[in-house]
């Protein structure tokens, strides 16, 4: 009786066979390969890092010369070796936003139609057309927004916008201004580029909501609508925002096509109609001109780590949202 | 015994009263006649004759793929919802057959309402997952809808445990309450018809002996259809039993019948649990 109860309470001592000392490694190959993989991923970080650093020292003598009064100066004059960031910064962000205030309606739009409105044999071609849309390379936006766009804007949002709201006191973003070059157009040519990517994210973040719960608000007696707005944007909220920033972050970084229609003009001026220009722009024209080792170059560069700086914010804003998953 | 439904339908004459005697003497709630649905080209219900008497607890069982599920998804038009779905047929709510396509799918959803297989609160608070549905349909003071949830709650035996914490997201009850939660919400719109797909089958037993009970109290007000795959399930809470096999309904009867004492072979085989 004793022997069977302790047998029972330790049967591994009586039949499992001792233990043989394990090989400590498993060849060179893994060793090779986890080198390669770890140098990989530093690299990464080394390339992340020098970027960060490489920018901030060229750009060291303008921060010297000027101080914080860089970021709150306006001026812009190679002649006098004058440089300040406050238009470029301005130009970006309002661009940026702007883009963004007329993007997202937009894109929600085509997001909420694909998902709940659209017949099925639709939903395919047009969420295609609108990955095809982000595949557009940006000089062909430039182009087709000079040519077309631009013009187009001139002949009628302008005269338009500016003979209605342009005529309230205290709207003088509206006032009209000369030339077809503005801020404004840089927004449309923007919001163009960046509704693939907010549409499309929003698509797939929309898609993961589970079918049961629209069909339980369905089975309430919801409208698509209001399954939209009570159900889906709830479950999904940080990750809307999250594509949101991600479009932003494109839109805050985008030269080509900004600076064939933004006019390239560094002044600040009360309307939107009026021209301007943006970090990106503005180091894009000047960059090949400036001569070595000149303030002007440093301060394109000192621009340069300000739009990374913003750039990073937003994608780090960004990334944070879009980690937070659909709670259920 | 569906047969002779039929044949008096057909005829158009007989009124609702003068049904065979085997039935029991309630009110016919709901008539499905003649019911195919197809999913593209497959069919998956074949001519389903079945009625929901009112106030009373009509049980569906059958085997995975039976059709069962899909049966409860058409008296709510759920299947409207996806491209590919259609049922031909009739089913007659009160002499209106909810298949039309005049129908307003809003207002009829209202009307009959469906829990589901996993409890599905709405990512708000406790009261507002009640008070949401409400408002869809009725304009009501803040007094009156606070009485509404409180009697809904209390309908759903939930009250009791939630009545300090309204405000509290409803995600953080337990599996059961949210299951509670969803009755609760579901009957706040004050339907006729309730319409419940499985749902104990993501439940611990207490919680699905809670349902159960709960359903028992509830069909005082309600008809109730009950999709299942618990047989014991269905011998206690169903008044009526339907059995599906493959897109067909083989058998319906009182649920005693059914189980002791039923007329088809396959019927009985499947409840002695031989297949399925």
């Amino acid at each position: 009786m004793d022997v069977t109860a302790s047998q029972a309470l330790h049967p591994a001592e009586a039949s499992l066979p001792p233990v043989p000392a394990r090989t400590p490694s498993r060849g060179v190959g893994d060793r090779i390969f986890a080198l390669a993989a770890h140098s990989a991923g530093y690299f990464v970080l080394i390339l992340l890092g020098s970027i960060i650093v490489l920018l901030f020292w060229g750009g060291l003598p303008a921060f010297r010369a000027f101080g914080p009064g860089f970021l709150a100066s306006a001026a812009w004059n190679p002649v006098t070796e004058r440089f300040g960031a406050l238009v470029s910064v301005y130009g970006t962000i309002v661009s940026s936003v702007l883009a963004l205030m007329m993007a997202v309606p937009l894109a929600f739009g085509v997001a909420f139609f694909l998902t709940e409105l659209a017949p099925g044999w639709m939903r395919r071609p047009v969420g295609t057309a609108i990955e095809l849309l982000a595949a557009v390379p940006s000089i062909i936006y430039g182009m087709w927004g000079f040519f077309v766009l631009a013009p187009a804007i001139g002949h009628t949002i302008k005269p338009f916008l500016s003979s209605t709201l342009g005529q309230v006191p205290g709207l003088a973003v509206f006032r009209a201004a000369p030339g077809d070059a503005s801020i404004f157009t840089a927004s449309v040519v923007l919001a163009i580029m960046i509704i693939p990517f907010i549409a499309a994210t929003m698509r797939d973040v929309f898609l993961t909501v589970p079918v049961i719960f629209k069909e339980s608000a369905f089975g309430l007696g919801c409208t698509s609508w209001e399954v939209m707005r009570s159900i889906v944007l709830p479950y999904t909220r940080a990750s809307v925002v999250g594509g949101i920033m991600l479009g932003l972050g494109r839109a805050l970084g985008e030269t080509m096509a900004v600076t064939f229609v933004i006019g390239n003009t560094n002044r600040i001026s009360p309307s939107l109609f009026a021209p301007g220009n943006t970090i990106a722009s503005l180091v894009a024209l000047e960059f090949p001109e400036a001569e070595g080792g000149s303030l002007q170059l440093s301060s394109l560069l000192a621009l340069g780590f300000l739009l990374f700086v913003i750039s990073f914010v937003v994608l780090a804003i960004s990334r944070t949202l879009l980690v937070q998953r659909v709670r259920h | 015994m569906s047969q002779a439904v039929e044949q008096a339908v057909d005829q158009g004459s007989a009124p609702a009263s003068a049904r065979p005697a085997t039935r029991p003497p309630a009110q016919c709630k709901l008539s499905i006649r003649r019911l195919d649905f197809f999913y593209g080209a497959n069919r998956a219900l074949k001519g389903i004759d079945l009625d929901l008497p009112e106030r009373q607890v009509t049980g569906m069982i059958g085997p995975s793929g039976c059709g069962k599920s899909t049966l409860l998804r058409v008296l709510n038009r759920m299947y409207d919802l996806y491209p590919g779905q259609r049922a031909e047929g009739e089913v007659l709510m009160e002499g209106m057959n909810i298949l039309a396509s005049t129908v307003d799918l809003n207002a009829l959803r209202s009307r009959i309402g469906m829990v589901f297989q996993k409890p599905t609160p709405f990512p708000m608070s406790i009261f507002d997952n009640i008070a949401f549905g409400v408002k869809l349909h009725e304009r009501l003071s803040r007094a009156e809808m606070a009485e509404r949830v409180e009697w809904s709650l209390t309908r759903a035996a939930l009250w009791g445990e939630v009545r300090d914490r309204l405000a509290s997201p409803a995600s953080g009850l337990s599996g059961g309450q949210q299951q509670r939660l969803c009755i609760a919400r579901t009957i706040a719109t004050r339907p006729e018809i309730i319409l419940l797909d499985e749902p104990t089958s993501a439940l611990d037993p207490i919680s699905t002996l809670k349902i159960e009970e709960l359903i028992d109290e509830l069909k005082r007000d309600f008809t109730i259809a009950i999709v299942t795959h618990n047989m014991q399930q269905a011998a206690r809470c169903a008044d009526q039993v339907a059995f599906f096999y493959l897109g067909e309904l083989v058998e319906v009867g009182q649920a005693g019948d059914i189980f002791t004492n039923p007329k088809q072979k396959r019927t009985q085989e499947y409840v002695t649990g031989r297949f399925g």
